[in-house]
């Protein structure tokens, strides 16, 4: 099997900062703003950007339906901040458009106003080594998760990382830092969930 | 705390570092391919949401306004800039003036999410822009060219954006701006490591961040364009021509029909590189705002050249 493409979500947001951690790790990696572009990667990001800004935008193009089959075909999806905030069922206090797909129930710029944005180390489950520097910016928290979705990573009580068998959501952005510890782990969900992506 | 066995979530509040420069510069990461609205009322900030802007900048007046209207501009009042605030879930940015650091001190304990140090406001200080680098808040800063750029990051700003001609419906400002700052720096790209200083003098900036936007080739902030964005087409030009991110300012509630034109250019913003959408989002927007001929606004009324 040839190498994976990973597609980034690519209407709005810090597009180019995950582009250039994965050149960093020498993956095919590209921008994804049409269901035709959609149709070609085997993973997919959600970047950091204003989440009712790409929602609302994911409808009007018509990317809503064809991302939904995807993921039921079990493409692996990861959400940073706005992306986890756009992939979860739920969001508290909003009628704001989402995916749906991930079983967690998220508050929007849950520690504060920009003033309370923060660089701070996390512990994350099965991730060895060093904390990871986690960078939060006007960030999400996750309220509750259900079902399969489980958190691997807490801060101040409630948490900012989730996985649900190929999903994964951070409130937080590894793309704006030097680690590529957890780009490298959704890689992992990518090539082990291609075999089955490419039966369908 | 690094060699804790149990659960991040007893972490530590001291070890959040909180306005660094990587979370200033982050958010405006964050708004990249956005558009950014001039709103005075908690119902234009709502009909800005709507339509997709990633941020409010809340105002008093439009720049078309202040430029009608004369007299001293000032930091927005508190009560307009808290009811918009409480009106949206999206950023909310707020201008000072000039050098007027205590108009942003105000603005951040008010917990605004990003200062505009302006030039449509009447400057304060006619020597000294705001050190911005205390600031737990980010700041945008306008420019004209690169050395303005330089020199405003070195001060702490997070975010740049083209001066343009705020207010006069007439992007020609706002794509000179833009193409100065860009050429610029692809010219820097092609500078030997002797030239490096000699460029720095020119352009009035440390040789360490000219050294540095050589070798990545554009600015280590976002850069935005602003000033005279009145259409899609608009906003979809200076994407082309490189800007990350668009400020439109009287374009949206000057215009004959603001929440369907705030909505297309969004939307032109985002597929700025596929004419059949821009196409599709330009019809039947009714008129835009009124536009202004630079040659025709007296000198001492053009606002890009306040600030240095």
């Amino acid at each position: 099997m040839s190498s994976p493409v990973i597609g980034v979500l690519g209407l709005q947001g810090d597009v180019e900062e995950h582009l250039v951690m994965l050149a960093r790790l020498k993956v095919d990696a590209r921008r994804v703003k049409t269901a035709h572009e959609l149709a070609d990667v085997d993973g997919l990001i959600i970047p950091g950007g204003e989440s009712t800004t790409v929602g609302a935008m994911l409808n009007r193009f018509g990317l809503t339906k064809p991302l939904l089959e995807r993921v039921g075909n079990s493409m692996p999806v990861w959400g940073t901040c706005m992306g986890m905030i756009v992939m979860a069922e739920h969001v508290v206090d909003s009628e704001q458009p989402t995916l749906g797909i991930l079983h967690i129930d998220v508050t929007r710029n849950a520690f504060g106003r920009q003033v309370e944005s923060a660089e701070v180390p996390l512990t994350i489950a099965g991730l060895g080594g060093k904390p990871f520097p986690g960078v939060f910016i006007r960030a999400p928290w996750i309220e509750r998760a259900r079902d399969n979705a489980k958190i691997m990573a807490s801060l101040d009580g409630k948490g900012v990382m989730v996985r649900q068998g190929n999903l994964l959501g951070t409130s937080f952005h590894p793309e704006l830092t030097d680690d590529p510890r957890i780009h490298k782990l959704f890689l992992d969900l990518v090539e082990r969930a291609r075999p089955a992506l490419a039966a369908r | 705390m690094a060699d804790k066995t149990d659960k991040s979530d007893k972490q530590d509040k001291s070890q959040k570092h909180k306005g660094t420069e990587k979370v200033k510069r982050g958010l405006a990461q964050m708004l990249k391919g956005g558009v950014i609205m001039d709103v005075t009322t908690p119902e234009q900030a709502t009909i800005a949401q709507e339509a997709g802007a990633v941020a409010v900048m809340a105002l008093e007046r439009v720049p078309a306004d202040i430029r009608k209207e004369g007299g001293v501009a000032r930091m927005a009042a508190i009560e307009v800039i808290q009811r918009i605030m409480d009106a949206v879930t999206i950023p909310v940015m707020a201008k000072a003036r000039i050098g007027h650091f205590v108009e942003a001190q105000v603005l951040e304990a008010l917990g605004i999410d990003f200062i505009d140090e302006s030039e449509v406001l009447t400057p304060a200080d006619e020597h000294y822009h705001i050190d911005k680098r205390p600031f737990t808040v980010p700041f945008v800063c306008g420019a004209r060219n690169l050395g303005e750029a330089l020199r405003r990051i070195t001060e702490g700003a997070a975010m740049i954006r083209t001066k343009g001609e705020a207010g006069s419906g007439n992007i020609v400002e706002a794509i000179r701006h833009l193409r100065e700052v860009t050429g610029d720096i692809r010219r820097l790209t092609t500078l030997s490591e002797e030239e490096f200083v000699a460029a720095a003098k020119d352009l009035g900036a440390p040789v360490e961040l000219v050294r540095e936007v050589a070798e990545a080739g554009r600015l280590p902030v976002v850069t935005f364009v602003a000033g005279g964005v009145a259409t899609p087409a608009d906003a979809a030009l200076c994407m082309q021509l490189g800007a990350e991110g668009v400020f439109v300012g009287s374009g949206i509630f000057k215009s004959a029909n603001p929440a369907k034109t705030a909505k297309a250019i969004v939307e032109a913003t985002h597929y700025f590189d596929d004419p059949k959408v821009v196409l599709e989002v330009s019809k039947e927007l009714g008129a835009p705002m009124p536009g202004l001929e630079i040659s025709q606004i007296p000198k001492e009324q053009l606002l890009a050249g306040r600030g240095w």
